[in-house]
């Protein structure tokens, strides 16, 4: 099996279904040492380069807790723009200089293929924490975590997708991951947001069914996961119509009455009007414990890719 | 008794390019950049009778030889393209033009967020499906059509 040591995080296809098993397992295996202080000095000495060219402070936050918890050391780059890529520095002696000052970069750019571009000038692994609309693998990764969690595999899983299916990057890789675990995927949105024709193909040449809704009611009741997602205004050129679409795909509490006893719902957050706050406190709910996910599943990749675990 | 018509002048060397789609030839003409120094006559000849397409161009180049990159930009606005290598009159060599697996600096990325566009390197692209031609971008992972193609 191909050793993740000194392996770059770009995009979810370049992970095997094997790969997948074996980041989600590393991920609840650092999460329980952690309980217990074990994994508080498999990164010690280590430098994790943090460079944001976009403000995400989440995802930012989330990558300097994991580094932390395993004893290495952060260095953040907030706000690019007002260092020397301003100065018209390029892209590639940026990554040369931070991968000579670090063991790890992790990087979040508003270009698109920014982070494989760079994992091409790194002397160390690079992370992509979010490259345009292109990728965000640890989110993927999060998720996938979050539902063997919560349902104990992630195999024959019905889930549903809710909400912005065409631009949304976050359910375009999730639905291809799962289709590597022969899960049946429901895409619920309005029909001008559906999921792209690519990824249909994609999910269906891994021998995986889908089917397409536009009512929530319509898969509520018999799906294990429903992943929700934001539906944004600049996806609209009509703002009446927008308004409509956003409203037809909120879940309220009321709606979960019948739902199965497994059901969990989903959402990469921030939300904004998608999921009412009368449902945090449902046993349903997983949004926050998804969000709090993040850190094992970024511990471990850290781990794996810098050698410090197997 | 039928006549022979000759449509294309024969060229005594260089190399002459066959089985390009109907209305291609002129964008094959712009990649090659005809009218260096060193062509000679070049002869485009278009909706020529074709068995296969149809209708086809060709076009011919006296005094030219083409490089392996020329060959491969060749491959990916007209697959079924032949080339023939001429010397004396003669075809010397003639070899069908093949959709290479990658794809590197010959195509832009037609995603205006890709970083191809603003940094200076080279594009890769990756060969998705031969018929109807389809490129994926490595950077970016855009998938590419035939009418995105754009070649640098
Ligand atoms: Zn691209």
């Amino acid at each position: 099996m191909k050793s993740f040591k000194k392996r770059h995080i770009i995009s979810i296809h370049d992970f095997t279904k094997e790969d997948i098993i074996r980041i989600l397992e590393a991920s609840f295996r650092i999460e329980k040492q952690g309980k217990v202080g074990g994994a508080r000095n498999l990164l010690r000495g280590k430098v994790l380069a943090n460079l944001f060219f976009e403000p995400s402070t989440r995802t930012m936050f989330s990558f300097a807790t994991a580094m932390e918890k395993l004893g290495g050391s952060v260095l953040s780059f907030a706000d690019m723009t007002a260092t020397s890529i301003k100065k018209g520095e390029s892209l590639k002696d940026t990554i040369k200089i931070l991968s000579g000052y670090s063991d790890v970069i992790v990087i979040r750019h508003p270009e698109e293929g920014a982070a494989r571009y760079a994992s091409e000038c790194s002397s160390v692994p690079v992370l992509n924490a979010g490259d345009g609309a292109n990728q965000h693998p640890t989110q993927t990764f999060l998720d996938l975590f979050t539902i063997k969690k919560t349902q104990r595999h992630i195999t024959d899983l019905r889930v549903a997708m809710v909400g912005d299916l065409k631009y949304g990057r976050t359910v375009h890789s999730l639905a291809y991951a799962l289709s590597l675990f022969n899960c049946s995927l429901h895409l619920v949105s309005p029909p001008e947001l559906r999921m792209p024709e690519e990824i249909k193909k994609m999910v269906a040449d891994n021998g995986c069914t889908f089917f397409e809704h536009e009512k929530i009611e319509d898969v509520l009741d018999k799906v294990d996961v429903l992943y929700s997602c934001r539906i944004q205004k600049e996806r609209f050129f009509d703002q009446i119509e927008y308004e409509k679409v956003k409203n037809a795909f909120i879940i309220t509490k009321n709606m979960l009455k019948n739902v199965k006893p497994n059901f969990v719902l989903m959402h990469p957050l921030p939300r904004i009007n998608e999921i009412s706050t009368d449902v945090d406190k449902s046993p349903h709910a997983v949004y926050f414990d998804q969000a709090k996910n993040g850190v094992p599943v970024r511990q471990a990749l850290l781990a794996l890719t810098l050698g410090a675990i197997k | 008794m039928m006549k022979k018509e000759v449509k294309i002048p024969p060229i005594k060397e260089g190399i002459a390019i066959d089985h390009l789609p109907k209305n291609r030839a002129i964008k094959v003409a712009q990649i090659l950049d005809v009218g260096r120094e060193e062509d000679g006559m070049v002869t485009i000849g278009m909706n020529l009778q074709s068995n296969k397409l149809g209708s086809k161009d060709v076009l011919k180049i006296e005094g030219r030889d083409l490089t392996d990159k020329e060959i491969n930009k060749i491959a990916i606005i007209a697959p079924d393209a032949t080339v023939s290598f001429i010397k004396n009159y003669e075809v010397e060599e003639k070899i069908k033009v093949r959709l290479p697996k990658k794809i590197e600096g010959i195509v832009r990325c037609s995603n205006p967020r890709c970083i191809t566009r603003s940094q200076d390197m080279k594009t890769k692209f990756i060969a998705v499906s031969k018929k109807p031609i389809q490129i994926r971008c490595h950077y970016c992972e855009r998938l590419m059509n035939e009418e995105d193609i754009e070649i640098l």
